[in-house]
């Protein structure tokens, strides 16, 4: 490197504003030694310190000093560039210059709110101010890239979030593509039977809402579908959908059902009858299914199994059974994405004490859902697991899988509620039983919810507080000979209580899909450890994530009701609707860029792009990035042997200033003198 | 195989028919168990509740002396709370250096020392289940107890304290139900299988004591189990010699002896029962070991499949281990 | 009248966790939700069940809880520990308040319960000859605190034990017991009296 310490011919005049943002940083950060100390740098031509950077004050201050002091850069220390770079880079652009002479040190996240040392803090937001002011230097005006929304949404999952978001854009006359993995829309809500706190028949809301979605002619409804491939970004997504083989050609099915009564198979329906009840090899999980065909489960086909039956083709009207039908590859071109891939209920068979599988009268909250069900198996009877039997005490677990650090931390939030809604039942079906709920912590914020709780105060359940240790067959005198046992602690009496009844309902937290995290890496956006998709800020972007036209609603991204679960849904559509709007957005122009004159044509960027976005040029034998699908990554940039790859923003001369100007304070180890 | 020894102080004496049938089965299987010498008692649940420091150093003394005698680095111990002690001493040590340095400087004054994770504890079922595993058992059976219904027991000490990696479930462990079968007897449903025996409460509240092991027999009972295998000492003896008080206590008739499982794998191993330690149990197990008979018991049906039309399905478990 | 609770100071809650090995920390984050005391075969027995015992540490009940029987029935079975959701090695914390109630001495008084003798009368016997018989110490303990209850025990079960030969008269003692002392005392000076 040269000797000489490399001055940009003219100086900068950079303006330098440290926010004190509130007490947040002005707490621990000493703000005027700050900015006092930041003068000292040659380029910077005034340097202040203000309460709230980010107020029309704040702003202004910035416009102002462009204008009078004719600024040419501007670096703000505040908080993280999240939540106000947008909002400094516009007060930049005001002020009459690029906004991408504009940089911004986080002094916040990562200074004051990362320790009570004030000497370190202070120390710490020097550097990185330093940092920030020999980098803006360097930076070179940028113009943003105008990008064209594709006007259709690709909508993953059919639950009520699906089905809430995939009507809301269509109603607005957008086109909607709805893929589903099962046969049918509806998701877990239409396996349950009636909504708290209200009590309103679930399938009575949800079907009206499902047959709208069959019949409005701008969704796309692909069921028994899976996304295999998703590429693209915002605006112009293109997308593998595998929609697997029914058995059935769609266009000749009338829906009339004879298929599935002629099946001389019957299975167990783990999925919509949640184990309860039983299904045919080929069939519709409920009859208002939408689509209205059903589906043939070759895994439990005779035909499939040992080529003989073919009932349901003998006995089909239409004809429309096609044993030999293959899966079909769509390839969708949408401008955003909304997932909305719901839950799995937590599996009770993982805590033993509780005995679900083991003891016939524990049932799970969704057998009890669909046993409660007047379309259910029990045609909507209480009974014990001999299917005739009613109880005559019922106890309501809450809390299974949750509040837990075996299983899972977070409270499900849904559980109490739902558990009080179970009692109800009870009661209203069979008046004469005695019902228990063990609750740990009663929790019922929402509205009209406590008043539900009120409610079932008065019809007369008990309310045990304690969690369940154990629930045993095992009898210890007459009164509990042929009972199930609760065994609890009264927390309330302090002292532990055997409580003998005849069924038992574990209240199961909700808990992220169990493919979520691959679901995630399909989309390039984010999970939790628990598996529950990350939105991009908790409060004030809930359904947002961290890539852009990628957005989340209903339960996929936590446990939340129905009322919860719906307005996500819309929020979410009104968000992918702003944008098909908009028409276009403006992108980022980080983006990279080769030297074409000096690529030696190594290729080795080629297939390093995650996303394709390097073309070839074979008559010059360069390698050229095509603009609109480059994604600003950087791993071409560092990869590039010739070092001709430039990421615009991100350029070598700009990083390491930014680097000095960081470790400004750091002493350079002695030199020994060349002999 | 070699392994080392720790028999502990009730092998010694009240459950000397658990270390004669241990040794009695160890040839058949290849396993060579190396008495650790001079090994001192472990503390078993007392000493522990007294004085911290003392009582890991008593304990770490059996594992130094376990080390320095070339014994294997696999120390095996068929008493539950022998196995505990051991093994929670050495997880402790290895974690807590405070406690380490402690019992370094005690043991340095009789002139040993030991290094945490240089034994392995285990338990004998453990060894037996995982080392030697059930096919090389069921390989010696020579004499199936067919016909005999057993209600294998667990106890608490071997299958829960998870601090460290327990080898079955803790609540449902199965590996003694597995292993019984193989010796062709009948495992019957034992859902108290991990409950309490009363442990020490036998010498501090009979009340509390009666009642837990009064709930243990009336569960093998109900189940109509011959006898109850056990892995522990104090299991064996708290359902043993209180057998009596409890049917005095609640007016119960129980009649349920308490043998080791290593008796019945002698037994199915051909070996003759005075070897096993069989007699010195206070609950004869003469009537119940006449059961066994020369020919397998029909399959019963599984009273799960024989479901009325109207009843509705269980919900599917998982496969077990 | 009983008077209301005081805030007291917490230093209790800090002893016992410092008493503790592992994961004692976790103390701190008791849900008492009452799985512990609902899993506890002695629990119908015990003055206190362990939650409470827990909401006694917090308050700084430290007189209370070491005097209570609670922990001295705790037969050491680790359904609570496992099935705790917060983790908290309960068990463990048992034996904690056991020590620390017999370092505060509260177990010389008459009206407690008999545990701390038992546990004392086993230690002696483990410090004079490295190993213990348990039936040996059991009859000795009923001996010196309990003649009538030793009386039931020698014509009932340790008669019978006896006859089977399953009953030791003496106890067998290690070949190398000044090892074992040494050992002993030097672990008893660094781990405080008692
Ligand atoms: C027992 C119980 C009772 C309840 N009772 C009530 C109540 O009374 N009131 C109330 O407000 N709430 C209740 N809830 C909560 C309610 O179920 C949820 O709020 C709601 O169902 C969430 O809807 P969703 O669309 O987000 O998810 P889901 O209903 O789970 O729907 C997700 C859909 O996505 C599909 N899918 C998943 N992954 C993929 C993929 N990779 N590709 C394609 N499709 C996919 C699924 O097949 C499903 O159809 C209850 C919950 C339980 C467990
Ligand atoms: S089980 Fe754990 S969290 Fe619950 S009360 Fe007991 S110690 Fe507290
Ligand atoms: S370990 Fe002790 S406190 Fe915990 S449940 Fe068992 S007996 Fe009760």
């Amino acid at each position: 490197m040269n000797d000489k310490k490399q001055i940009p011919e003219q100086l900068e005049k950079v303006g330098v504003y440290i926010c004190h943002c509130g007490s947040n940083i002005a707490g621990t950060i000493d703000v005027e030694d700050v900015a006092k100390w930041a003068k000292n740098n040659p380029n910077v031509e005034i340097s202040r310190n203000y309460e709230f950077m980010c107020s029309n004050t704040g702003q202004e201050l910035i416009e102002k000093d462009i204008k009078e002091k004719g600024l040419t850069r501007i670096v703000v220390a505040s908080c993280s560039p999240l939540m106000h770079e947008k909002t400094f880079r516009e007060a930049t652009e005001r002020g009459g210059i690029n906004p991408f002479l504009f940089e911004m040190a986080n002094i916040r996240e990562h200074g004051s709110w990362a320790t009570n040392d004030k000497a370190a803090a202070t120390q710490k937001a020097k550097a990185l101010v330093n940092g920030a002011i020999e980098r803006v230097v360097h930076q070179v005006p940028l113009e943003k890239i105008p990008v064209d929304i594709n006007p259709a949404t690709l909508i993953v999952g059919g639950g009520i979030a699906g089905i809430t978001a995939a009507l809301e854009l269509a109603e607005a006359g957008n086109q909607v593509y709805l893929v589903e993995r099962e046969g049918t829309i509806g998701g877990h809500m239409a396996q349950i039977d009636k909504t708290f706190p209200t009590l309103d028949c679930s399938a009575c809301i949800l079907t009206p809402k499902m047959v709208d979605v069959g019949q409005n002619d701008n969704i796309t409804l692909l069921t028994f579908s899976e996304i295999e491939d998703v590429e693209g970004y915002i605006g112009n997504f293109t997308v593998k959908v595998r929609k697997k083989a029914r058995c059935l050609i769609e266009e000749l099915c009338t829906s009339c059902g004879i298929c599935e009564e002629k099946c001389p198979v019957k299975v167990i329906d783990e999925d919509y009858g949640a184990g309860l009840g039983y299904r045919k090899a080929i069939y519709r999980a409920f009859p208002q299914a939408v689509p209205g065909y059903p589906v043939l489960d070759k895994d439990n086909c005779t035909y499939f199994e040992n080529g003989k039956c073919r009932a349901c083709e003998k006995f089909c009207p239409t004809d429309a059974i096609k044993f030999d039908q293959e899966d079909e590859i769509l390839n969708i071109t949408v401008g955003n994405i909304i997932l909305a891939t719901g839950y799995d209920l937590f599996d009770a068979r993982r805590i033993p004490q509780y005995g679900y599988g083991r003891l016939p009268n524990v049932f799970s909250s969704l057998e009890f859902e669909r046993m409660v069900n007047a379309s259910g198996p029990t045609e909507g009877h209480i009974v014990l697991r001999d299917g005739v039997t009613e109880p005559e005490s019922v106890a309501i677990v809450h809390c299974v899988g949750s509040r837990d650090q075996n299983y899972n931390e977070y409270c499900s939030k849904v559980c109490c509620m739902y558990s009080l809604k179970f009692a109800h039942l009870v009661h209203e079906h069979i008046p004469e039983a005695v019902v228990y709920n063990f609750y740990m912590d009663m929790r019922t914020p929402g509205k009209g919810y406590e008043e539900f709780y009120h409610r079932l105060l008065k019809e007369g359940t008990h309310f045990v507080r304690g969690r369940v240790a154990e629930i045993t067959d095992v009898g210890r005198n007459p009164a509990e000979e042929g009972k199930l046992i609760i065994q609890s602690e009264n927390t309330l009496l302090g002292k532990q209580q055997r409580t003998p009844i005849d069924m038992v309902l574990l209240s199961s937290g909700m808990q992220a899909r169990h493919d979520s995290e691959e679901v995630s890496q399909l989309f390039k956006m984010g999970c939790g450890f628990d598996g529950f998709f990350t939105e991009r800020h908790p409060k004030l972007a809930p359904v947002s994530t961290m890539t852009d036209g990628i957005f989340i609603a209903g339960a996929c991204q936590g446990p939340k009701d129905i009322p919860e679960t719906v307005a996500q849904a819309g929020a979410a559509a009104s968000q992918v609707a702003k944008l098909i709007n908009q028409g276009t957005v403006m992108m980022e122009p980080v983006r990279a860029s080769i030297r074409e004159d000096e690529c030696s044509g190594c290729r080795i960027c080629n297939n390093l792009c995650p996303y394709n976005a390097i073309e070839f040029d074979d008559e010059k034998k360069v390698s050229r990035i095509i603009t609109a699908l480059c994604q600003g990554c950087g791993t071409c940039v560092a990869a590039c042997p010739s070092s001709v790859i430039d990421g615009a923003h991100f350029t070598n001369t700009q990083v390491m200033a930014e680097l000095k100007g960081l470790l400004w304070d750091v002493q350079p180890a002695p030199q020994k003198t060349p002999a | 195989m070699k392994y080392g020894y720790y028999p502990g102080c009730s092998l010694e004496r009240n459950a000397r028919a658990y270390h004669d049938s241990t040794m009695a089965i160890s040839k058949p299987l290849n396993l060579e168990f190396v008495e650790v010498d001079d090994w001192n008692c472990c503390g078993a649940t007392e000493y522990i509740a007294l004085n911290k420091i003392p009582a890991f150093a008593l304990i770490s003394r059996n594992l130094a002396l376990a080390a320095d005698q070339n014994i294997g680095e696999n120390l095996v111990a068929p008493c539950s709370a022998c196995y505990l002690n051991l093994k929670k001493a050495d997880h402790y040590l290895a974690e807590t250096p405070d406690l380490k340095q402690k019992v370094d400087t005690a043991l340095e004054a009789g002139g040993l020392q030991y290094q945490p994770g240089s034994i392995n504890v285990q338990h004998l079922l453990e060894t037996l289940v995982l080392d030697v595993g059930f096919e090389a058992i069921e390989e010696q059976v020579q004499k199936p107890l067919y016909n005999l219904k057993v209600a294998p027991y667990y106890g608490c000490l071997v299958p829960r304290p998870a601090a460290m990696d327990s080898f079955d479930d803790p609540e449902h462990p199965i590996s003694l139900d597995k292993l019984i079968e193989k010796l062709g007897a009948t495992v019957v449903d034992f859902p108290l299988k991990a409950q309490c025996c009363g442990g020490h409460m036998t010498q501090i509240s009979e009340d509390t004591a009666l009642e837990l092991i009064r709930h243990l027999l009336k569960n093998a009972a109900d189940n109509e189990a011959d006898m109850i295998a056990t892995i522990c000492p104090m299991c064996q003896l708290n359902l043993d010699a209180y057998q009596d008080a409890v049917n005095a206590r609640f007016g119960t008739d129980y009649h349920i002896p308490i043998v080791y499982f290593t008796q019945l794998m002698g037994l199915a191993f051909g070996i003759p029962a005075k070897k096993l330690g069989f007699g010195k149990e206070i609950v004869s197990s003469r009537a119940a070991l006449e059961k066994i008979s020369d020919e397998a018991p029909q399959p019963v049906k599984n009273s799960k499949k024989v479901q009325k039309t109207s009843s509705l399905p269980m919900p599917i478990m998982i496969e077990e281990g | 009248m009983t008077d209301s609770l005081t805030s007291r100071p917490p230093t209790f809650y800090d002893e016992v966790v410092a008493e503790t090995l592992g994961l004692a920390e976790n103390l701190k984050t008791c849900l008492q939700c009452g799985t512990c005391s609902g899993s506890c075969p002695s629990g119908p027995d015990m003055d206190y069940s362990p939650r409470t015992i827990f909401a006694m540490i917090d308050a700084g009940m430290k007189d209370e809880v070491l005097r209570s029987n609670t922990s001295w029935y705790c037969v050491s079975c680790y359904y609570c520990t496992v099935r705790c959701p917060q983790e908290i090695p309960i068990t463990d914390l048992m034996y904690s308040l056991k020590r620390m109630s017999i370092q505060a001495g509260h177990y010389q008084e008459a009206d407690l319960d008999k545990a701390p003798e038992f546990s004392e009368t086993f230690m002696n016997f483990v410090e004079n000859n490295g190993r213990s018989f348990e039936l040996g110490i059991a009859t000795r303990y009923h001996l010196r605190y309990h003649p009538l209850g030793a009386i039931k025990l020698a014509t009932g079960m340790g008669l019978k034990l006896f006859t089977k030969g399953r009953m030791d008269i003496t106890p067998t003692k290690i070949k190398n017991i000044s090892q074992l002392k040494s050992i002993l005392n030097k672990a008893k000076e660094l781990g405080g009296a008692a």
